[in-house]
């Protein structure tokens, strides 16, 4: 077995023209590990995940996958993107979407090929989407085609899967169902897992690694080493409190913060949401 | 029976055979590419693309030029480019970008088309260009129709599959090392051939009917990308057949008994295809508002 972390990130610094929305990120991934990238709106989840996938070119700091630099369009690493939206009358099967995971990259027609439709047919399975593989994409409830979009990431059998924002827009049982699968999916298939969500609690059981991002920086480690106040406090530059309700952990802007500290204020603010969320 | 569907001389009448080649060529090819079309959303810049043909056909009258395909392709290539190079990613400004151009190229349509009427002393150019001459095609352009059509067919045969899931989601596309906006520059091209190819056959107006219509009933009546592609270009080669069946007959129809325009009723049958295929799917449309259509499937 190889120690080599199938994602290694060290010291990212990215962002558009002269705003920086990260620097220095650092963060690793192993075979078989889940880690969560938890921050509010802004806070640069899709950045970090788009300059991993090499969607965005960095500014500074090192990303690599599987132990060397990554390329544009690297078939080692699976990616959902957030917020797909498909209109109904789109020609397309969840069967159909899944294939193209497999060559939709490739120039020419696809013909019907046995081991393709065996493939395609196994991965349905192993998201349990058999049930609606004919129907049509643009008519799936939100659970059913995030496991479609999952199937197609995993068809080309990548080494590290990067999930922004699964969980949005999901109703509570979706969700769960879910974050269930991605968890086995990692464990069954030895891949890294990295998701992006604002919220943290519906992952908590399942993540074996926490990256907390909020103004520009991270602090990674496990959920224990990192979601504590002084830890978060020091991240966001003004105090936070980590509460602990029942299950669930809300994080919360403390004390009333400087004014002129807007942009902190802001974010940490911006956690009060969790709070909401639990009412 | 038969004798009153199919009028005396319909299958002997070479401008008749040279009709239904011509037309069942261009259905195919605006079909496959309008597939496409449909699903991007860019009937605008199909339309734009075809408006800008009644330049290029005005223009190329003017030059003469005795084949305006030459005109309409020409046309349609500099608007596409055009297009591609104000480079509007966002919906809004690629719309109002594609309407500038649009503006434009009418314009100079308006001046052509006055200089061929006045030069020409006559009002024939402009209803061809306009409105097509699928009767009065001249055998001598198809090679380069052929030619151009292959074209178009081959840019999409290539780029299908990273197409369609540009199509569906360019984010997806470019993560998987497809470039999205090559690929979209392509599919361009391939539409400024398809519309130009039309423009010869109903119009520069109307390309956009076969370009858009059968398509549209296509994606009513099949879920499959590949079978979609299929069916439109099924339709829209029995529309375009269906309608010169009609044009020929309607020269022993009243008022006049002196024919009824070609496209028009190609246009009216496409048309009535797209409303035939409304009908069985209406209810099923409302039906899968329910969230939970879909997981109820049998």
């Amino acid at each position: 077995m190889s120690v080599t972390p199938k994602l290694s990130v060290t010291g990212l610094q990215a962002g558009y023209g002269d705003v920086r929305v990260l620097w220095d990120v650092s963060l690793t991934a192993a075979a078989g590990e889940l880690v969560c990238i938890i921050g509010s709106n802004g806070a640069g989840k899709t950045t970090l995940l788009r300059v991993i996938l090499g969607l965005q070119p960095s500014s500074g700091g090192i990303v690599l996958v599987n132990g060397r630099p990554r390329g544009r369009g690297n078939a080692a690493i699976g990616y959902v993107p957030q917020k797909v939206l498909i209109d109904p009358d789109m020609p397309l099967r969840a069967r159909d979407l899944v294939a193209l995971g497999l060559d939709g990259q490739r120039p020419g027609i696809p013909l019907p090929s046995r081991r393709r439709r065996a493939l395609v047919e196994e991965m349905l399975s192993a998201v349990d989407a058999t049930d609606f593989a004919d129907a049509r994409v643009g008519n799936l409830s939100g659970g059913e085609l995030q496991r479609v979009l999952i199937a197609h990431a995993l068809i080309s059998r990548p080494k590290l899967l990067l999930l922004d924002e699964p969980l949005a827009n999901l109703d509570i049982r979706s969700e769960q169902e879910v974050v269930e699968l991605i968890a086995r999916i990692a464990r069954e298939q030895q891949l890294a897992v990295l998701i992006s969500a604002h919220d943290m609690n519906p992952l908590l059981q399942v993540m074996d690694r926490i990256v907390y991002l909020a103004a520009g920086r991270a602090a990674s480690g496990t959920v224990g080493e990192v979601v504590r106040s002084d830890v978060l406090s020091s991240l966001y530059g003004s105090h936070v409190d980590v509460l602990h309700v029942h299950d669930r952990v809300v994080v919360v802007a403390g004390r009333a913060t400087d004014s002129s500290d807007t942009d902190d204020g802001g974010s940490a603010q911006h956690e009060n949401l969790d709070f909401v969320r639990l009412s | 029976m038969t004798g009153q569907l199919f009028e005396p001389g319909f299958f002997t009448n070479d401008a008749v055979q040279t009709a239904l080649l011509v037309g069942a060529v261009v259905a195919v090819i605006s079909a496959c590419v309008g597939i496409f079309t449909v699903i991007r959303s860019q009937a605008f810049t199909g339309e734009t693309l075809g408006d800008l043909g009644t330049t290029g056909g005005s223009a190329s009258y003017l030059l003469g030029v005795s084949n305006p395909l030459w005109g309409f392709a020409t046309a349609a290539l500099i608007g596409a480019g055009l297009i591609e190079l104000l480079g509007v990613r966002r919906r809004p400004d690629r719309d109002l970008a594609t309407g500038i151009v649009l503006g434009a190229g009418l314009g100079l349509a308006a001046l052509f088309l006055y200089l061929d009427t006045t030069s020409s002393s006559t009002t024939g150019v402009s209803i061809t260009i306009l409105f097509g001459s699928l009767f009065v095609f001249n055998t001598a352009t198809l090679p380069a129709l052929i030619a151009l059509g292959a074209v178009a067919l081959a840019l999409i045969a290539v780029s299908y599959r990273m197409l369609l899931l540009s199509s569906i989601s360019p984010e997806l596309a470019a993560a998987r090392g497809i470039p999205v906006r090559l690929v979209g520059a392509a599919y361009l091209v391939a539409l400024a051939l398809a519309v130009a190819l039309a423009a010869v056959t109903i119009g520069a107006v109307l390309s956009t009917a076969l370009l858009i219509g059968p398509p549209a009933t296509a994606l009513r009546l099949t879920k499959r990308p590949g079978l979609a592609m299929l069916t439109a270009a099924a339709t829209g080669v029995l529309a375009t057949w269906l309608g010169i069946l009609l044009a020929y007959d309607s020269y022993y129809w009243p008022p006049v008994q002196h024919g009824w325009p070609v496209s028009f009723l190609i246009v009216a049958v496409i048309f009535a295809f797209y409303v035939l295929a409304q009908l069985p799917v209406l209810r099923r449309r409302t039906d899968r508002r329910a969230p939970v259509a879909a997981t109820t499937n049998p």
